[in-house]
This record gives C-alpha cells, structure tokens and sequence, in this order.
C-alpha cells in the first residue's frame, strides 16, 4: 500500500528538483563555483529584503508623515507629529489628560499585562517543570498535557474559554452550585484584565515548561548525589544546585516571554475584543485598529506607534544579550 | 498493582507528601488543560435548546418528545415522579401556573393535570450531528478549510525549500560577505513583523497580492529560525561526501537535492512541523490582508462568526472543535517529535 505511494514522492521529488538542474548548472558555468553560493541565498534574501528590510526604512517615513493614504508619494512630511502626539500628555500617570488616551490606556494595559503574565507564568511553568521532573509514571503522557494549549490556534483557545466564562456558561454554574452568585467575567473591567492574563497562560505556559524542563534534566545527576551524600535539605538544593545551574534557561525563557507578551493580541482581541470599554486593549492592537481596523486609516500614528514599541523590544532584547553575556563570563 | 506502579518514588519507599502532592497537581493540571476542550466538545454536540439549558449537563443530553394525535408539533415528554399517575410518561401540552396539562400519548383525548414539582423532563442521550452537517450546508466550510490547507501547504514548502537553500550556501560555501549575510539574518530574528505591519501591507498592496493566499503566503517564508536551525544541522554533515559528488561531476545543485537535503531531513522535519504550526493558527497578519469572506481562512471565519449575533453557539463551537481536531490528530501521533523538537531548539 505504501510503496506505490513512496515511489511517487521519490518521482515528483526529483522531477521538481531535477526541473532547475539545466538553469543551475548552466549558472553554474558561466559564474564559477565560487560565486553559485549567491543563487542559493538569492531567493531567501529576496524575500528578506522585500518583507523585512525594506519595511523596516519604510516604517520610518511612514512614522514621519500624515494623511491617510498608503502610497508614501500621497502623503505629506508632518516631521514628529505623529510622535507628539502619541506622547502629548499634561500627567502621564493619568491617560485622561494625554491626548490619545486610548494608547496611553493600551500602554499601561500592556504594562501590567507583561508584569502579571509573565510572572505568573514563569512561576507556573516552573513548578509543573520541576513536577515533571521527578521520578513519576507516565511522564511523557503528562508533558504532553501541559503542553497540548501550545499547538491550539489564538482564536480557538479565545471562543473555547468564552463558551465557559459566559454569562450561562459552566464557570457560573459552578459557582452558583456552591452557593456564589454568578459574575459577567468578561464585561466587568477588572474580572476581563484577570481572564486575559489567565487564558495567555493557560494557553502559553506548556512551551516555557517544556524549555525550563529540557534544562533541569540536562543538569548533571552526579551532582544531585553529590548533595545527597552531604544530607542536605531539599529545599537547600532547590536553592542552591537546581535554581543556579537552571539560571541560563531561566534567563532565555523570561526574555522569550516578555518579548511575546509585549506583543500579545490575538486571544485578547476573540476573547474580550479590547473591551470593556478599552480595559483589555493592548498595544498592538491599538496599533492594529489605527492602522487597519478604523476609517480614517492613520497608518503614520500606527507606524510611530509601532516604532515606540520596537525600541521596548529593543532594549528586553539588548538587556538579554548583556545578562547573557555576563553569565558566560562568570 | 497499579497502585505500586503510581506510588513508585525515586529510591524511597514510602508515599510521602511531596508525592501527594505532585499527584494532586498533575491530576488538577490535566482536568485544567484537557477539561475545558472536552466541555466544548462536548457542548458541540447539543441541540440549541440543549445549549440554552442552565445549569448546564456535561453529556448533550436533550429532551425527548413525540408527536400525539390531534397535536400539529412534537411534544415534550415527562416523566411522573409523584401523585397518582407517579411512574407513568407523559406528554405537556401547555403549563399553566404551578400546574401542568398533560396527555398521555397512548391515550390522546384524556387531559391531565399534574403539579410542576411533580414531573420530570425524560432525556436521553442525543448527538446533534446537525451542528456539523449545517456547516458543510450553510456555513461554506469546505471552503475556509481549503483556503487554511492551501496556505499552510504552500507556505511550507516554499519555506523549507528557501530556508534549505539558503542554509546550504551559509553552511557548505566559503565566500566573502558569508558572515554579513549570515548576522543579517540572525539579526532580524529580533525584529517581529508586528513592528513593521503598516510597510508590509504597503509592498503587499503594490504587488497587489492583499485579498490573495500569497499576502499571507510571501512575507513570512524566510523564517530566520528556519535558516538557523537548517544550517546549523547542515554543519554537521562531513564535507567529504560533498567532494565525492563533485568528483562524479555533479553540479552544485544536484549535491544540494541530492545529498544535503535527504540527510538534513531530521532538522526539516522540525521546520516542517513548526511551519505547519505557525500557518495554520496565524491570525493577525491575515486579519489585515484578508478581507473578502471567501478568501477567510478558518481562524479568520471563526472570529467573524463568534461576532456575528446571528450565528448560534451551536455553529460555532462545532467549528471550533473541526477546527482544532486536525492539530491535535497531528500532535497525537508526532508528540514525541514535536515536544523534542522544541525542547531542543527552543522555539515556537
């Protein structure tokens, strides 16, 4: 049965690959074994230059003008207005007087969101790591249980936990079988901030637990005797052998989260839709409904936007170079 | 026996309260992770009706009803569960107060009254399989599913065969300007596409792709992960099986096909099921170039439907569930692979 099957993947493999050996050798001849490196990075870097790099000069003439054109040629040089603007405010610690308050709402939404999110991720991962790492039966079944939200697509793991927090839904039911009174979660401000912190975790913490656990098992066994033999306490160690050595991990999974969580959007906007009001809404997606969602489309306060985002990014990135760099002196 | 086999510990003997412990948090972690995708499961196979129930069952049960003579729609069924009739089925015609009007099926001309505390709803188990069929009928989802396949499998294969290409020249070629392009595409690994989303949509608008597959195709086949993880295998594959080739006076391009990419194939499939991965849930990006309902992947028909009043839950968590069912068929037989995969090169 699949033998046929095989034989026609090796045939249509080598007839799409045999299909540019005229072209490439023939390249090949005329500019020189040195220089064919070239035509394999050609199409690769094609795209890069098309999709990334030419974007990334783009963003900043974008940033500098206004109008609501697309083409750059429509559209007027305003200079930093766009950035004035996002960052006019009479008192920063209260979005009401700035005068795009929505995105100061987004910007200290998304503060707390990195903070809480990610803290309380990182300690949950941890503890199920250190959980999976012990001796238990059926541990491969159990890493994929954690790990199973990961592979779920944003929107499913947005309507899944809408069916249950809704007004009708199985949470309430819960709490009214226990003698609570039932609470919309999702159309109450706070409650709305909770769920969105707990869905990103539900839904993220799978991947961070299996990275910290591929680091607690690659710390050598011969160490944990070592301890054993000089009878020290468990929670000594924790402390002192496991949380050192499992610094570097730490490190890679605390910089890969808060740069995602920075960027969160897409189970926040199925599952609240920024709302109520704008409690939930984060930073891309008020880059997203500037740009793209709204009429007038301001796609320059969206680009300076995104560039206020890039230089955060920038700097959790730099801060991981530098720790990094630190550790390994050491 | 089972129990000996759970309570097996690390070289000690006893069950101690660590051990409790960690059962008690794996077993509250499994309920939390697979519950909530059972419930909708679950919940997918219940009748409208049966949805709008609250408290909610967990099972999709539903009402039974029949129709009785002289009675133009099915009637509910209940069952009697005290007063005179206590034991017997019957059939509501209407409620009245705190009392019922009912009818026994059997015998149709005999009205009943009976106390609403009295009587029991009689359900059974029943599948609403309609919520599956209505969206192959009303809701086109043959085609969102096809538009989802077309993207992840055309994006995947261009992807592994650029990153592959790419990756061979990176890793197999001394050439000047090797490290330049090589740290370029490293560095880029640092700039999400989401800072840059208003320029992307202008080169896709001018290559007047938007509202086509390829918008979402094109901008993200030149994954710098992918080129990383590819070249980074490919260093290890021994130069000398490469000069041998060239002796026989193969061309460089036949060496790539023919030798590399064959024994590069553990770290393509890594890239293959991350690719697979990344595409099929996508939703940003497609959010914004996509806006034509027919072109709408599933994720992008998923999140219009859940905002639009007019579609029933019943629809959509029937969605959801096909939706998530071809991932999770994927992750059941590769899930070893994929779980080493990622532990291994600690991306997502």
């Amino acid at each position: 049965m699949l033998k046929p099957l095989n034989t026609a993947a090796q045939l249509g493999y080598r007839t799409a690959f045999g299909l540019f050996e005229l072209p490439m050798a023939t390249a090949q001849k005329l500019i020189g074994i040195k220089r064919i490196a070239w035509m394999f990075l050609l199409p690769n870097l094609l795209i890069f230059g098309l999709f990334t790099f030419l974007p990334i000069i783009l963003n900043f003439f974008y940033a500098t003008s206004g109008g609501d054109a697309i083409l750059l040629a429509h559209r007027p040089y305003v200079g930093t207005e766009n950035f004035a603007s996002l960052l006019s405010c009479t008192d920063y610690l209260d979005p009401n007087t700035c005068r795009r308050d929505v995105f100061w709402r987004a910007v200290y939404n998304t503060g707390w969101f990195v903070v809480l999110q990610v803290g309380f991720m990182v300690a949950f991962s941890l503890l199920t790591a250190l959980i999976l790492n012990r001796d238990i039966p059926w541990r491969g079944f159990f890493r994929s249980v954690f790990f199973y939200p990961v592979l779920l697509s944003p929107v499913v793991v947005a309507l899944i936990w809408k069916w249950i927090l809704q007004r009708y839904g199985l949470f309430n039911a819960g709490l009214e079988d226990v003698g609570l009174s039932s609470v919309d979660w999702l159309t109450d401000a706070n409650w709305a901030f909770f769920w969105i912190i707990f869905v990103s975790i539900w839904a993220h913490m799978g991947f961070y637990t299996l990275i910290l656990l591929a680091g607690l098992q690659a710390i050598p066994a011969d160490v944990y005797e070592a301890a054993e033999m000089d009878g020290a306490s468990r929670w000594r160690v924790f402390s002192k052998i496991t949380m050192p050595l499992l610094m570097p991990t730490m490190i890679v999974v605390l910089v890969l989260s808060l740069i995602r969580a920075v960027q969160a959007f897409d189970e926040i906007f199925v599952l609240t839709g920024g709302g109520p009001g704008s409690a939930t809404t984060l930073i891309l997606q008020y880059i997203y409904e500037t740009g793209f969602a709204s009429r007038p489309q301001l796609f320059g306060l969206a680009a300076a936007a995104s560039i206020l985002m890039a230089v955060v990014l920038l700097v959790l990135t730099l801060l991981q170079l530098r720790v990094t760099r630190g550790q390994a002196e050491n | 026996m089972l129990w000996s086999f759970i309570s097996r510990t690390r070289g000690r003997n006893r069950f101690d309260l660590t051990d409790w412990l960690t059962w008690g948090y794996l077993i509250f972690g499994m309920l939390l992770m697979f519950g909530p995708v059972l419930w909708v499961a679950m919940s997918s196979f219940k009748t409208d009706a049966a949805l709008s129930e609250y408290p909610p069952s967990f099972l999709p049960l539903a009402t039974q009803t029949a129709m009785v003579k002289g009675y133009d729609k099915p009637l509910p069924l209940y069952e009697i569960t005290a007063g005179e009739h206590k034991g017997s089925v019957l059939a509501q015609i209407r409620r009245i107060g705190l009392n019922a009007q009912m009818v026994d099926p059997a015998h149709p001309d005999e009205k009943i009254n009976v106390k609403i505390g009295d009587r029991q709803p009689k359900r059974e188990l029943t599948f609403a399989w309609d919520n599956y069929s209505k969206l192959f009928k009303r809701f086109n989802f043959m085609r969102y599913f096809w538009n989802s396949v077309f993207i992840t499998v055309v994006a995947t294969v261009i992807t592994v065969l650029f990153n592959s290409m790419a990756a061979f020249a990176l890793a197999k070629y001394k050439f000047r300007g090797r490290m330049v392009v090589f740290l370029l595409i490293i560095a880029t690994l640092m700039i999400p596409p989401t800072i840059n989303l208003v320029p992307i949509y202008l080169v896709v608008n001018e290559l007047g792709l938007v509202n086509t597959p390829w918008a979402v195709i094109w901008p993200a086949v030149a994954t710098p992960t992918g080129v990383f993880l590819l070249r980074q295998y490919m260093l290890t594959i021994p130069d000398d099986l490469l000069d041998a080739a060239r002796m026989d006076h193969a061309s460089e391009w036949r060496v790539y096909w023919r030798i590399v990419l064959p024994l590069a194939a553990p770290a393509i499939a890594v890239l293959v099921i991350f690719s697979v991965m990344w595409r099929w849930n996508e939703f940003l990006w497609p959010l914004i170039v996509l806006n034509r309902s027919e072109q709408f992947t599933l994720q992008l028909a998923l999140n219009a439907f859940q905002g639009d009043l007019q579609t029933s839950w019943s629809g959509l968590l029937a969605m959801t569930i096909l939706t998530l069912l071809p991932i999770t068929i994927v992750f059941a037989i590769l899930q070893k692979n994929i779980t080493a995969g990622i532990a291994q090169s600690g991306v997502k």
